[in-house]
């Protein structure tokens, strides 16, 4: 094997190309585009709760539909399995690919077409979807009985489905990956926090999301065939609960799938930045794995006021409750990793340290949603927005970003400013709290969700400038992040290049590698690992050398077997 | 380390270097990824099929008229069927057998077999809806058969999938030999033959 890229076109190389870090780019780049059409979309209908008319009511419904399914699907999935897994996953575990490169290129290419899709089914007469990004029954079997887009609705479905099979098959890659491909000396508990977490999320995805697919069947024969799972008529009964079962079922640990490597991200930032190892990389592991399986038993959370058995409300409850300890454990732990540190604030260090402050206001605000007496007040309020915002935002927003400074110089070769960085981080943390915070004092007030205006709630008039003031957020946070989209385009051309390919001085195996790591990424050497994964703040001989950290591994230099050799010479 | 190491390592930072090691030390570390792959997928396609079957009985649970209404399903056609799938399961593990046996030449032929099993359950199971169109059972008839064309659907089209499956298995081995292609299309066999298991009991002897 020789270092550098074999000799193949053009398209073979960057479009059809089954490398895994053409493919991580490749989703990475169209995740961060459809954030762009997310981001749009929200600054459309905040514009409209600003000043109520500019958009129809169904349009606004159906903007809402569109921003919620594309953050959660074609953004947070994209960038954080799609782009951070297949540009990390090899690297981080010493191996020259995925187990199954050509289905990653499938998985990619899949995904091109449910975006192309999801695109079009906005545009087809009658306009897409707009009944929730749940997809709830009746509004989705009987689109004739809501706003009459029959057409727009069945595309919107098979987006959908076609980027779940795309994350499928990526989400089976990954899993093998993990288990096979791991280099000589890296045992599971040697793994870095990441690939754990990517790991983990890639299970929860996989037993998560069959059972949703299942639900989508029915669902497909409802609209195709006139069965009636989920919808009710004179004659047949169907249960449009039990689609919000299957629905949750996934939604809930689908939560997780991307919460995991978000707090993967951090876990990796935070002991590169202080100097010191991460406090208890097992508990980080242990209460990953438990959560995840917690994560199974909590969906029926966000059915509460859905006519459930109210006995069986209290079972999800307490697991709920229950869930929060291990991820109380787990960010203790990340920030028992900051003490004794010497903490040094590149840009990264600053969106990770924001992240996890946004993690904890997300957390804890998780806690009265998830204890039912509570629940049945705040359900469907603007509560409900607030929380999910400093969650699935400080996920897919703030912890890629982190991710995206930190690895952009292994990944491009090219070094992010980092002042850029750091002003890109506190603005975007004030207009993000700017727009998400108020949304707690409103659904404390009573407002409900998905109401393009205020216009049927007296009680709720004198609020309405609070909307104003989230909305100048929102434009605001739009306008920083299309002048870090802007200059992140710039940047992978026309960066400073790095020089050491090991900027932050970080152990893990991926920063061996020269920056961009060539095609197979070890050339004609292969990583072995030596240690556990954060060896900061050593003593004795590598001190004197003045170096404070042990890499993971080292990389050996590949005799060529007799074979080769004679090739050569023949 | 010897000059033309030095060069050959350009890009890599200095304290990264351990040494030099043969290819040979390096070798099998974990399971074959084909292997452990394709049981995670067969793991996903269990519990799709699993959830069907779980809202099945959660509808059976509140539908008084389940047990009458199935009496009106085809139990001799299904008897036949689930014969078909299960002499499909022995020739798909005569082919592994032989695969592993390196007998390649039996191998092909009997998943040649297992192949036209799937073909021939499919095409029984297409008689069968026929029959019961005729009779005027549709899908939309009440929530047995609802269900009961949902799930066998979704199982014939497994079948039909698997079938495929061990076609281009059957070309793909001529030249490669590879064991595990056989494996795993023995193995997804296998899954569409314990899936009907459940399904039989079901609809047709409940």
């Amino acid at each position: 094997m020789t270092m550098g890229t074999a000799e193949t076109s053009w398209v073979k190389r960057y479009l059809f190309s089954t490398d895994h870090k053409v493919i991580g780019k490749q989703y990475l780049l169209t995740g961060l585009f459809m954030a762009l059409i997310g981001g749009i979309l929200a600054v459309a209908f905040r514009t409209n709760l600003a000043a109520p008319g500019v958009l129809s009511d169904s349009a606004y419904l159906r903007l809402v539909t569109y921003h919620g399914t594309i953050m959660f699907f074609w953004v947070a999935m994209p960038v954080l399995l799609g782009g951070f897994g297949n540009l990390l996953i090899p690297l981080m575990i010493g191996a020259r690919d995925m187990a199954f490169p050509t289905l990653n290129m499938l998985s990619y290419w899949t995904f091109v077409v449910s975006t192309i899709v999801l695109i079009l089914s906005f545009f087809v007469p009658g306009g897409g979807f707009s009944g929730g990004w749940t997809i709830y029954p009746p509004l989705s079997a009987m689109p004739e009985a809501f706003l009459g887009e029959h057409l727009g609705t069945i595309l919107f479905l098979f987006a959908v489905a076609l980027e779940f099979a795309s994350m499928l098959m990526g989400g089976v890659n990954f899993i093998a990956t993990i288990i096979t491909m791991r280099t000589k000396g890296l045992s599971f508990f040697r793994l870095p926090l990441m690939i754990w977490m990517q790991l983990i999320a890639s299970v929860l995805f996989l037993l998560s999301v069959t059972p949703l697919i299942a639900g989508a069947f029915m669902l497909m024969m409802d609209i195709f065939a006139g069965t009636h799972f989920f919808t009710v008529t004179a004659e047949h009964t169907g249960n449009p609960i039990l689609f919000q079962h299957l629905f949750w079922f996934f939604g809930h640990p689908e939560v997780y799938v991307i919460l995991f490597p978000a707090l993967g991200i951090i876990a990796e930032i935070f002991p590169a930045n202080t100097r010191r190892p991460f406090f208890s990389y097992k508990t980080l592991v242990w209460t990953g794995i438990i959560a995840g399986i917690l994560s199974f038993v909590v969906w029926a959370h966000h059915q509460f006021v859905a006519g459930i058995n109210p006995y069986s409300a209290i079972w999800f409850s307490i697991f709920t409750v229950a869930i929060s300890v291990p991820f109380s454990i787990a960010l203790v732990v990340m920030g028992l990793s900051l003490v004794n540190g010497s903490i040094r604030f590149t840009a990264p260090m600053v969106w990770a340290v924001g992240a996890y402050a946004m993690f904890i206001i997300g957390g804890l605000t998780g806690l009265p949603l998830g204890a039912f007496t509570s629940d049945i007040y705040f359900h469907d309020t603007y509560f409900v927005v607030a929380h999910f915002h400093y969650t699935v935002f400080t996920i897919a927003v703030l912890s890629a970003i982190a991710g995206l400074y930190y690895w952009f110089p292994k990944w491009f070769g090219r070094q992010l400013n980092e002042t850029f960085g750091k002003w890109h981080a506190i603005l975007t943390l004030i207009f993000y709290n700017g727009f998400a915070f108020p949304g707690f004092f409103l659904g404390l007030a009573g407002h409900p969700r998905r109401y393009a205006s205020l216009g049927f709630f007296e009680y709720l008039h004198e609020y309405q400038w609070i909307h104003v003031m989230m909305t100048v957020s929102t434009y605001l946070l739009f306008a920083t992040q299309l002048v870090f989209a802007v200059y992140f385009i710039y940047a992978i051309f026309k960066g400073k290049k790095v020089e050491d390919p090991n900027p932050w001085k970080a152990t893990t195996l991926e920063w061996l590698a020269p920056s961009p790591p060539p095609h197979l990424n070890w050339g004609n050497t292969h990583p072995i690992v030596e240690h556990d994964p954060y060896e900061y703040a050593v003593n004795g001989e590598l001190k004197a050398k003045g170096m404070d950290f042990l890499p993971q591994g080292k990389l050996y230099v590949l005799k060529k077997s007799e074979a080769e050799k004679q090739e050569q010479e023949g | 380390m010897s000059q033309e190491l030095k060069v050959e390592l350009e890009g890599v930072s200095r304290e990264a270097i351990g040494g030099v090691i043969e290819q040979e030390e390096l070798e099998s570390v974990g399971a074959p990824p084909a292997r452990v792959g394709f049981w995670v997928f067969i793991a996903g396609e269990v519990i799709i099929l699993l959830s069907l079957i779980a809202s099945a009985i959660y509808f059976r649970l509140t539908y008084p008229h389940w047990h009458e209404t199935s009496t009106f399903t085809n139990v001799i056609i299904s008897t036949i069927n689930t014969f078909i799938l299960l002499t499909g399961s022995l020739t798909a593990v005569l082919a592994h057998h032989f695969a592993f046996a390196d007998a390649w030449k039996k191998a092909r032929r009997y998943l040649l077999l297992t192949m036209l099993c799937g073909l021939a359950f499919v095409g029984m199971k297409a008689y069968e809806y026929s029959l019961e169109i005729q009779h005027g059972f549709y899908p939309n008839t009440d929530p047995f058969w609802m269900f009961y064309y949902t799930i066998t659907g979704i199982h014939g089209l497994h079948v039909f999938a698997g079938a495929c499956i061990l076609f281009g298995v059957w070309l793909y081995v001529r030249k490669t030999k590879s064991k595990y292609a056989v494996e795993n299309a023995a193995l997804y066999w296998h899954f569409v033959d314990v899936v009907w298991l459940y399904i039989f009991p079901m609809f047709y002897l409940t």
